[in-house]
């Protein structure tokens, strides 16, 4: 592999490792997803440097020029992640919208509930009213 | 700490419908001091209504939060309802709700946050975990002791005992998918203390464990980067010689 595509290639892949590093750091970002973020990085900084296991890569797919290779395994990283993000989505999407239904039945309970003890309470004051009512006054 | 200290005992459950009812009854005669509390994590069989027979407390979480969560929301009751101490006893039966009072005598003799029962100090081997876990378990021992400074036998105990101080910090914060680990990273971090006493675990009375045999490698990893990355995670700041107020870092 030419030396400064090389270059660029480990330069790059170094970057997207440390940034992934530093936002599990900071808690930007879950160590559940931080997996595979960290799996594409290493692969690719190790196919980076190990130019002759690309070039291993690149004969047994068929691509001539060896950094085409990178590209192609770089571009099944990203479609793995996409796959695995669209499931997430899917799961989250899923809990929040049974969140919500929950939250709604809960507050139509405590609705009705207030209105049962509202009423009660409405009754026992009137009831306290027409008492007191009853009272000749002095 | 007197008689009126308040206890809550914390049983994550994840369909444990087979065990629950032995567990919560067990709680109740051998250790009549804790209120019980299931979390009951989103399971798909009868575990809730079981538990809620049994006379406990029980908060069904609306889906599967993982253990962590599922424990946290136990962290978060029992500061809402201002307890003293809160004992983690897995819904499994694998621990033995007897030994919670030498939990309590420990952290009254050794004044720590945290006590922690451990299975590996004990010559009673009744729980005959396999080779890869007991591997697992060691490597993570090994390293957790020399981060900690201090032996960690058992680090993925789940039979744990906290005083207010480790309440308050893991219902701010506690971690999220396999949490035993990184906890015991965090409350070092937060300069709180923790001590273990050797305890008998048994074998699974049923169900199926929250870690299969596929999804040990991915443990390892998660909880071994969990580690490498807590140790340089910002601390909060303590005074020289001085025990650092309990503080969390906010945001996830």
């Amino acid at each position: 592999m030419p030396g400064r595509i090389q270059l660029v290639a480990i330069v790059g892949a170094a970057v997207l490792l440390l940034t992934v590093l530093e936002m599990v750091r900071r808690r930007r970002l879950m160590e559940r997803y931080a997996l595979l973020w960290l799996l594409s990085a290493l692969v690719l900084l190790g196919l980076g440097i190990w130019s002759s296991a690309l070039a291993t890569i690149s004969h047994a797919i068929g691509v001539i020029y060896p950094p085409n290779a990178l590209f192609f395994v770089a571009i099944g990283f990203v479609l793995l992640l996409l796959l695995h993000f669209s499931s997430a989505v899917s799961r989250l999407s899923d809990q929040s919208k049974l969140l919500a239904q929950r939250l709604a039945l809960l507050e139509e309970r405590l609705r009705r509930q207030e209105q049962s003890v509202g009423g009660l309470e409405s009754a026992v004051s009137s009831e306290r009213t027409e008492e007191l009512a009853r009272v000749p006054p002095d | 700490m007197t008689g009126e200290s308040s206890y809550l005992a914390v049983v994550p459950a994840y369909n444990e419908s087979a065990t629950i009812v032995a567990v919560i009854e067990e709680l109740r005669r051998q250790a009549p001091r804790f209120d019980t509390l299931v979390v009951d994590d989103g399971s798909t069989d009868d575990t809730c209504a079981l538990a809620v027979e049994a006379g406990a407390t029980v908060i069904k979480l609306p889906f599967n939060l993982g253990i962590g969560g599922a424990v946290q929301t136990g962290f978060l009751y029992a500061r809402e309802h201002g307890y003293d101490f809160l004992a983690q006893v897995d819904g499994d039966g694998q621990h033995d709700s007897i030994e919670l009072e030498r939990l309590i005598a420990a952290m009254r003799e050794q004044a720590v946050d945290m006590v922690c029962g451990s299975r590996f100090l004990t010559d009673d081997h009744r729980y005959p975990a396999p080779i890869s876990r007991r591997t697992g378990i060691h490597i993570f021992a090994f390293l957790l002791s020399r981060i900690v400074g201090m032996r960690v036998s058992d680090p993925t105990s789940g039979f744990r005992l906290y005083n207010r101080r480790a309440i308050e910090l893991f219902a701010r914060d506690y971690p999220h998918d396999y949490p035993e680990v990184e906890a015991v990273l965090m409350l070092h971090h937060h300069r709180l203390s923790m001590y273990e006493v050797p305890v008998r675990m048994y074998t699974r009375g049923g169900g199926i464990s929250s870690i299969g045999t596929g999804k040990s490698a991915y443990y390892m990893i998660k909880v071994l980067l969990a580690l490498f990355v807590g140790l340089a995670r910002r601390r909060p700041v303590a005074e020289p010689g001085d025990r650092a107020p309990v503080s969390a870092e906010h945001g996830v």
